[in-house]
């Protein structure tokens, strides 16, 4: 008793831990001294944007303000940057839902071939998206590839792939989807699966029309893992870069110019590390936003499916 | 009847979509340079694995004279660079991960999001200021360097998956282990670390190479892993 009552850090109950407990902070401060180390160099990112600095000319360099963004929204070249991200953003991201939604129906029932072609769709995500663009690039070459063979025999004598700019987009969201479309077919695969039996039994019964059964029963049950795969792939198809520039370096002429690409050819084809990074920053601002979606998408999920336990 | 065809076609088409790529690239690793560049392709040739032993011993002999590759050595610091970082990821990310789960404290929710942001920020962000940091410091083409800034891609994966499983394991074998008299870090390395054993596992393999191999033997682990602790089995 008297101990209790004079050495207060003995009752080891949750309440007296949650007063300034300096255990949590020790925890994650090597994680977090990391992290600084990484987000320094975002902060001077920020500086970065807002001056005048090329690496060529490091005389000239001086504090602007936000006149890099003001030169960026006033020119037709940034917009298209935006235009064209926004496009492959989209188009990947639609497609591949379509698909891969597509894909994970026709492996719902849980038999040995559904599975091992599950597992076999995966092998595509397996591969380095650098290393996709160059299997694609070996692929679609005029001279000796397969695919551009195959076209040219079916009679499409001037389709370019990636070399011309009507069917560079085409070419860079077709390998896009060849590398991503499993992500979502696993994670709609997985929830599909995992989605109580008795919904579907009983319309089964009543016997409801199939298509009844899909708009209203397997999508809206579905929709967390729909929301979830779309994000996390909105996220990653607007900050694209190694397809592009494994497949044409954002060319030809500036067709491609995704956001990382435009910024990464500033920084060092241009060493307008100004420019660079405000290019940069506007994209920041776009993932910051997503990301929060998606962050708290996954908060309400992890919540509902406690409250389901 | 016709539905059941017509979803063979589209499940034959799918296969074929993914998967004639990759054959594709198996085939023509077995071929000779001349046979590559050959139209139409071809599908019949005596396959050599002269590709295969030019990686490994270093030298590709064509007609025109040697070429040198330096695959092995490639391979290595590939090999040893995707270690380093999981270890170092390992041990910085998996303690503040427990943190994270287990007890509420004040900036804890909004270091956890920094940290996250950080795996959904633009890499280029980071990498080219970062470039000329090391450049000043004389970071640039060390090891050090590298394993540092593949903390932003390693770290956050293992805190948010790892912190799921954490989460997930009930606190109270801890205490119980803990009221017999077993000191905290006893506690976290013989019950907590165990219980988040199949997260942990999801997060290196995830962080080293992105999902196949373990799919084929551990696909329950992968799928949770991969949305986020989203998916109740």
């Amino acid at each position: 008793m008297n101990d209790i009552a004079t050495h207060p850090e003995l009752i080891t109950a949750k309440p007296a831990r949650r007063r300034a407990n300096p255990l949590p902070y020790l925890l994650s401060l090597p994680a977090l001294i990391v992290c600084i180390g990484i987000l320094i160099p975002f902060f001077t990112a920020v500086w970065y944007s807002l001056e005048s600095y090329n690496m060529a000319f490091p005389t000239g360099r001086h504090f602007v303000g936000i006149g890099n963004y003001i030169d960026l929204f006033s020119s037709g070249t940034f917009w298209h940057t935006i235009v064209v991200s926004m496009v492959y953003m989209g188009a990947s991201v639609i497609f591949e839902l379509l698909l891969g939604l597509g894909i994970a129906l026709l492996l719902r029932e849980r038999s040995k071939l559904n599975n091992i072609i599950s597992v076999a769709l995966l092998m595509p995500l397996m591969v380095a998206p650098v290393i996709a663009s160059l299997i694609w690039k070996l692929m679609t070459n005029p001279n000796f590839g397969v695919y551009a063979w195959i076209v040219n025999g079916l009679g499409f004598t001037n389709f370019g792939w990636a070399s011309s700019p009507d069917t560079a987009m085409f070419t860079v969201i077709l390998i896009d989807m060849w590398v991503n479309t499993p992500f979502i077919m696993i994670l709609l695969l997985a929830g599909l699966r995992s989605l109580p039996t008795q919904p579907f039994e009983a319309a089964k019964l009543d016997g409801v029309p199939a298509r009844f059964v899909f708009f209203r029963i397997t999508l809206p049950m579905l929709m967390p893992y729909i929301i979830t795969a779309t994000l996390f792939r909105l996220l990653s198809a607007i900050q694209e870069f190694s397809i592009v520039y494994g497949m044409t370096q954002g060319g030809p002429g500036d067709s491609l110019m995704v956001f990382q690409i435009r910024s990464y050819i500033d920084f060092y084809q241009n060493t307008n590390v100004g420019r660079s990074s405000a290019i940069l920053m506007v994209l920041w601002a776009i993932t910051f936003g997503l990301s929060k979606l998606f962050v708290n998408q996954w908060h309400a999920m992890r919540e509902r499916s406690k409250a389901g336990a | 009847m016709i539905l059941k065809s017509l979803r063979g076609v589209a499940l034959l088409l799918v296969v074929l979509f993914f998967m004639f790529p990759i054959f594709w690239i198996v085939v023509m690793s077995l071929q000779t340079n001349a046979e590559i560049l050959s139209l139409p392709p071809k599908l019949i040739f005596p396959p050599t694995l002269m590709n295969y032993t030019a990686l490994i011993t270093g030298h590709l002999k064509t007609s025109v004279g040697t070429l040198n590759i330096a695959f092995m050595h490639n391979l290595w610091n590939s090999f040893l660079l995707s270690a380093l970082s999981v270890i170092v990821a390992l041990v910085l990310g998996v303690p503040a991960a427990y943190a994270f789960a287990r007890y509420k404290f004040r900036l804890g929710e909004d270091m956890a999001f920094t940290l996250l942001s950080l795996k959904f920020a633009p890499p280029l962000l980071v990498l080219l200021p970062l470039s000329l940091e090391f450049q000043r410091v004389g970071l640039d083409n060390t090891y050090i360097g590298l394993i540092w800034i593949y903390q932003l891609i390693t770290l956050p994966l293992i805190l948010w998956i790892v912190r799921g499983y954490f989460e997930d394991a009930s606190p109270d074998i801890e205490y119980a282990y803990r009221v017999d008299g077993h000191s905290w870090l006893k506690g976290f390395l013989k019950i907590a670390i165990p219980l988040a054993r199949p997260g942990i596992a999801a997060a290196v393999v995830l962080s080293i190479i992105p999902t196949l191999a373990i799919a084929l033997y551990a696909q329950r682990w992968l799928v949770e892993g991969l949305s986020l602790g989203a998916v109740k089995g």
